[in-house]
């Protein structure tokens, strides 16, 4: 039996994941707080949110996001390959900046709009 | 004919539900302004996800949730002005109920009348000066927030090795952003015997990067001449007081601050609006209302939020209540019509920090209520109970678990409140204290 405090939400839940009866939570609010303890102790995943560069916008740093949650081990990896990314504004909300990122299936993608600086 | 029938004083989360809400309920003459170039507010900087699981049903970051109001607005014909600061709300002259001075650089200094103002300023961070941390005066000391602009927008790093004073939420996802990005997070410092944030960043922010977190300690020495060099962390007893002894040294060169946020009312004091000391918030109704009749507030200007979701809910009721007092008053010369009765105060009695609304108008005996709290401490299994004025128990609702870090509410439905006797008091009951 193992104690998790889930992420999925700001609620917070205290799970019991019962690792030898097939990781049957309890404990739990919603179908994703069952689903967050079995993949936790499984197999950890995290959807990563940081920036990248960005030239000729608003801002030089434009925020995004894993579309879908990665492996909780890649995310040193999938920071080095944001790092290397060089976007020209304007840049849409939701456009992909990497696809399929480190073979994981999930896409980088903006998490705004950067409109061009007026010049 | 004022210039507007209603002015939103900022364009972050509660002036965007603020200024749709008034739109959908059919003001047609809405202005919102905005210091910052652009709207969204905090969100734009707020760059992790956990946003809107209530009130869009999905988890966005803080730029998708913004944007998705953003996108509510521009269907809307309500006016914006951003790079625009507002100096002050005075009473208005010649019939105008109020009239906003503000000033940008195109249109200069502005004197714009209103029918109605919703105040939506959000709130600030507590700074070192504020806490009052003994030691030298270097560079390398950011409030949370600070740290998360440069780093964010700006794509400045403020620094590699990093000591982290208080848990307010900021600080644990500046503990997490700073370790992606490179740095190394020596501690989360905690004066407080638990924690300031919500539990799920502790685990995914502090736990997820086997971050120390220190209970129960503080920081009681910055040295260091140019820039941080060192800081000295000692244990505090019950009494925070810091223990002789205990310290200990962390070598750093960041010092970042996540010890509490301020409401922002200076605008608000300088109209006269009465405010409540503990919330540092205006005194509202249940439609947020402020002592001033066509004032009105919502988001952390009123009180400081944890969710988003929660400012988005209370702004557009203070937008809808606002529409709906421009066209009171434009329909008839009376003033907005009120139901008879006295107003019904809430009192934060034991346990229990603040409350908001902090009194409700005698609507609510017929339409119930929602009331919003924080607790003084955190417990087991409790409940909250609501007692009126005679002393009968109105309501009493159970809770597994209360803490200090996350805001409570309650619904209290009409027909609990119909009979009840003024005022209520919000008290905490641990079934095992």
């Amino acid at each position: 039996m193992k104690q998790l405090v889930c992420i999925v939400c700001p609620r917070g839940c205290r799970l019991t994941v019962d690792e030898e009866h097939g990781y049957a939570v309890t404990g739990n609010s919603c179908p994703r707080g069952a689903e967050y303890g079995k993949t936790e102790l499984q197999n950890p995943t995290r959807t990563l949110t940081t920036t990248v560069c960005i030239r000729g916008g608003l801002h030089r740093r434009l925020p995004v996001r894993t579309s879908t949650a990665i492996p909780k081990r890649l995310l040193p990896a999938a920071m080095a390959e944001a790092a290397k990314v060089r976007l020209q504004a304007p840049v849409e909300a939701g456009q992909v900046v990497i696809r399929n990122l480190l073979g994981t299936g999930a896409d980088l993608i903006a998490s705004r709009a950067m409109p061009a600086a007026d010049t | 004919m004022t210039d507007y029938q209603l002015i939103v004083i900022g364009g972050g989360p509660a002036g965007l539900a603020a200024a749709c809400k008034a739109w959908q309920q059919g003001l047609r003459r809405v202005l919102i302004l905005e210091r910052d170039c652009e709207l969204g507010g905090i969100l734009n900087q707020c760059i992790h996800n956990g946003f809107g699981l209530h009130r869009f049903g999905e988890e966005l970051t803080g730029p998708e949730y913004a944007g998705r109001y953003i996108a509510m607005l521009a269907e809307t014909g309500v006016e914006v002005r951003l790079d625009t600061m507002v100096l002050q709300i005075l009473p208005g002259r010649d019939g105008a109920p109020h009239e906003i001075h503000a000033v940008n650089g195109k249109q200069g200094y502005q004197v714009l009348t209103t029918g109605a103002v919703v105040l939506a300023m959000g709130c600030r961070e507590r700074t070192r000066g504020a806490i009052s941390i003994p030691g030298e005066r270097p560079s390398g000391i950011f409030t949370a927030g600070a740290a998360q602009r440069f780093l964010n927008i700006e794509g400045y790093m403020v620094g590699r090795r990093v000591v982290i004073l208080g848990s307010g939420d900021i600080g644990l996802i500046m503990a997490r952003r700073m370790t992606l990005e490179g740095a190394k997070v020596l501690a989360c410092v905690e004066l407080m015997p638990y924690s300031g944030g919500l539990t799920r960043n502790i685990v995914q922010c502090l736990e997820d990067y086997n971050i120390p977190q220190y209970l129960s300690h503080t920081i009681t020495d910055i040295r260091g001449h140019d820039r941080v060099e060192q800081v000295v962390v000692s244990r505090v007893d019950d009494q925070r007081r810091p223990v002789p002894g205990t310290e200990m040294v962390f070598d750093c060169d960041t010092v970042l601050l996540s010890v509490g946020l301020l409401p922002e009312n200076e605008l608000s004091r300088g109209a006269g609006v009465e405010i409540d000391p503990r919330t540092r918030g205006p005194v509202v109704a249940e439609n947020r209302e402020t002592s001033i009749p066509g004032i009105f507030a919502c988001g952390n200007v009123l009180h400081v939020h944890d969710l988003v979701d929660f400012v988005s809910a209370e702004s557009e009721r203070a937008g809808a209540a606002a529409a709906a007092y421009v066209m009171a008053g434009e329909s008839s010369p009376a003033p907005a019509g009120t139901e008879p009765g006295e107003p019904i105060p809430v009192c934060a009695g034991e346990g229990i920090s603040y409350t908001v609304p902090q009194h409700l108008s005698p609507a609510v005996r017929t339409a119930g209520a929602e009331l919003f709290f924080r607790v003084r401490r955190v417990t087991g299994p409790a409940a909250i109970v609501v007692q009126d004025g005679a002393g009968n128990r109105v309501a009493r609702f159970a809770r597994s678990h209360l803490a200090p870090g996350e805001m409570e509410h309650i619904t209290l439905p009409a027909a609990l409140l119909a009979r009840a006797i003024a005022p209520l008091t919000l008290r905490m009951e641990e079934a095992n204290p």
